[in-house]
């Protein structure tokens, strides 16, 4: 890596550990859940809004902009954060997450803020929606991709398996699906509650070109997007092991957190370890 | 009416580019001309509705207008959860086709058979449900439909449904039509059953009984200023459908008598009953088992008018 490439990672590094600063806050004043799974996906949103995706904050509707859809909408807190610091939304509107009234709710709405490009919270939706929007690009000869970020125990349900049969029929090239493979579902470890291994060779049967990567490590994530399209028509799923609660240490791979609301004390104790103090 | 629906769709997206037909992997040779005509418009989703829906609605959100084709329990019930949120939350121009309807496809057994469809779709936000009573309505439907920005799901028969109206009638979506003038009671058809209706209102007319009979093609948005005329007009109202009296279009119209409007007539609704069909036998047999015949339909009618006297 080059020293420039390096001040580059770290600047990405850094808005990272203010992104999940962020997060923690929200989750704290509004008693929002699923710290935990949004902390998880953090790098991977870094990675695309930073360095992969075309899309303009002053244009969230511009027909030719790639998409991204959060399929996991459990972890809203994650995309809105994000849309904040990447100028969609302004930094105010995240106080207003999940109070009454507000645009951002746990899970986000239609449409609900700009940027925002599809209602998610139940499961298994997001990559028939992406695979909708990608053939819609290809019959009105749109260049645009479509990404779509998926849960570890999001892959329990039976329509993604559908989509994933689907798409590799249609050699569409254009659709990434992300999973943010944590190891954990909602009530305990998801290789052990679905027979989910080995999910690489379960992606690669299934017709698709597939990744494993460190969904933390910035600089692998930034080079596989690089060599995408990578020539074979096939759509691409990135598998992104990934840590529960990741960045700060007592919520890191601890399932409690899909749950449980920081103290405040707590908010002070992961932002020391975040550098944000 | 899915030869109609077929010539229809092909006719339309000759001259509407935003049209995308999606079939799940039923209509072997139905879609023959669209095929040819549209190519690249043209998926077979397999046998996958879920997947179907939610991609429907994709494209929706892109600016198509995607038309989603299949057996009606399946295009409805199999995919509810993908109806209500992909695209009857986010209010996307999405039509879902479901063929064979009601009791269509008796002969194959209740896994065919959709007399639940209005009851579920009728409680979602947003959507509207179209139940054409012949093959010229159902161009007539899907036009309209294609002509505005609501999620829509049309209900159709099968193949082989006589006409109805002998030209083109003045249609609107939400806009009943007058099929029959009378004065003692009206009777309210919807989608397939309405030969048997206005073969019930002969009938009764034989007993002395004056029907109007009203094509409610629209069961949601309801056209409540027409049930306000007719139920100040006539003793008794009377709705038929082939499909479940729990939720469906006779409960629709039972919701808007218990909001007070009507000052005169009072309602009976016919359908089918709380039960399965579970045995074997066509759609004219099963009608008859569940009393959804001219006859049948006279006769409570008739019972009905007696306890007014």
């Amino acid at each position: 890596m080059s020293p420039v490439d390096e001040i580059k990672i770290d600047r990405l590094e850094q808005i990272g550990r203010e992104i999940r600063g962020m997060l923690v806050e929200m989750s704290h004043r509004t008693g929002g859940a699923h710290l935990g799974s949004a902390l998880s996906c953090v790098d991977m949103l870094v990675a695309l809004y930073w360095q992969k995706m075309a899309i303009d904050p002053q244009m969230p509707d511009d027909p030719l902009r790639d998409r991204f859809i959060l399929s996991k909408g459990h972890a809203a807190t994650a995309l809105y954060a994000t849309l904040a610091k990447r100028g969609f939304i302004p930094m105010d509107l995240l106080e207003t997450y999940a109070r009454h009234g507000s645009c951002l709710a746990e899970h986000p709405g239609p449409r609900c803020a700009p940027g925002v490009e599809a209602a998610t919270g139940s499961l298994g939706h997001g990559l028939s929606l992406g695979l909708g929007i990608a053939l819609a690009g290809r019959i009105q000869e749109q260049s645009y991709n479509v990404y779509v970020l998926m849960s570890d125990g999001e892959c329990n349900e039976g329509s993604v398996w559908e989509a994933a049969m689907f798409a590799p029929a249609r050699r569409l090239s254009n659709l990434v699906a992300l999973i943010d493979f944590n190891k954990w579902q909602a009530t305990g470890r998801s290789r052990e509650i679905m027979a989910i291994d080995p999910l690489r060779e379960k992606w690669e049967a299934f017709g698709w070109s597939a990744y494993e990567v460190d969904g933390h490590d910035l600089g692998a994530l930034i080079k596989i997007f690089k060599s995408l399209p990578d020539g074979s028509g096939k759509p691409t799923v990135i598998i992104a092991h990934t840590v529960k609660g990741r960045g700060i240490s007592f919520m890191e791979d601890d399932n409690n957190w899909h749950y449980r609301i920081p103290t405040a004390e707590e908010v002070q104790k992961a932002k020391k370890e975040l550098r944000l103090l | 009416m899915r030869n109609a629906f077929a010539q229809e769709l092909t006719r339309l997206a000759k001259e509407d580019r935003r049209i995308v037909l999606l079939s799940g992997d039923i209509g072997n040779r139905l879609f023959d001309d669209y095929k040819d005509n549209c190519p690249d418009r043209f998926y077979n989703c397999g046998v996958a509705e879920a997947n179907m829906t939610s991609m429907a609605s994709g494209m929706a959100m892109c600016g198509l207008r995607p038309v989603t084709y299949t057996i009606t329990s399946f295009n409805t019930l199999r995919c509810l959860e993908q109806i209500k949120i992909d695209i009857a939350y986010h209010h996307l121009p999405v039509i879902i086709v479901g063929v064979g309807s009601g009791l269509s496809y008796a002969e194959l057994g209740a896994t065919h058979h959709s007399c639940e469809d209005i009851a579920y779709l009728r409680a979602l936000p947003n959507m509207q449900i179209i139940a054409p009573v012949d093959p010229r309505e159902v161009r007539l439907a899907l036009r309209a439909a294609l002509q505005q920005d609501h999620p829509v799901y049309l209900r159709l028969g099968k193949k082989g449904e006589p006409a109805i109206h002998d030209q083109e009638p003045p249609f609107r979506i939400g806009k009943g039509i007058v099929l029959r003038e009378g004065k003692d009671v009206c009777l309210l058809g919807t989608g397939t059953i309405m030969p048997v209706v206005l073969d019930a209102a002969t009938e009764l007319e034989k007993r002395g009984i004056s029907s109007q009979v009203v094509d409610f093609h629209t069961i949601k948005p309801l056209d409540e200023p027409l049930l306000a005329q007719i139920s100040a007009q006539v003793r008794l109202v009377v709705t038929v459908e082939e499909h479940n009296l729990a939720g469906g279009f006779g409960s629709a119209v039972a919701e808007w008598f218990c909001k007070g409007p009507s000052k005169r007539a009072r309602l009976l609704c016919k359908g089918v009953p709380d039960q399965f069909f579970c045995m074997a036998g066509n759609q004219d047999y099963a009608r008859e088992y569940f009393g959804l015949t001219p006859e049948g339909i006279a006769d409570d009618i008739e019972k009905k008018m007696n306890e007014f006297q």
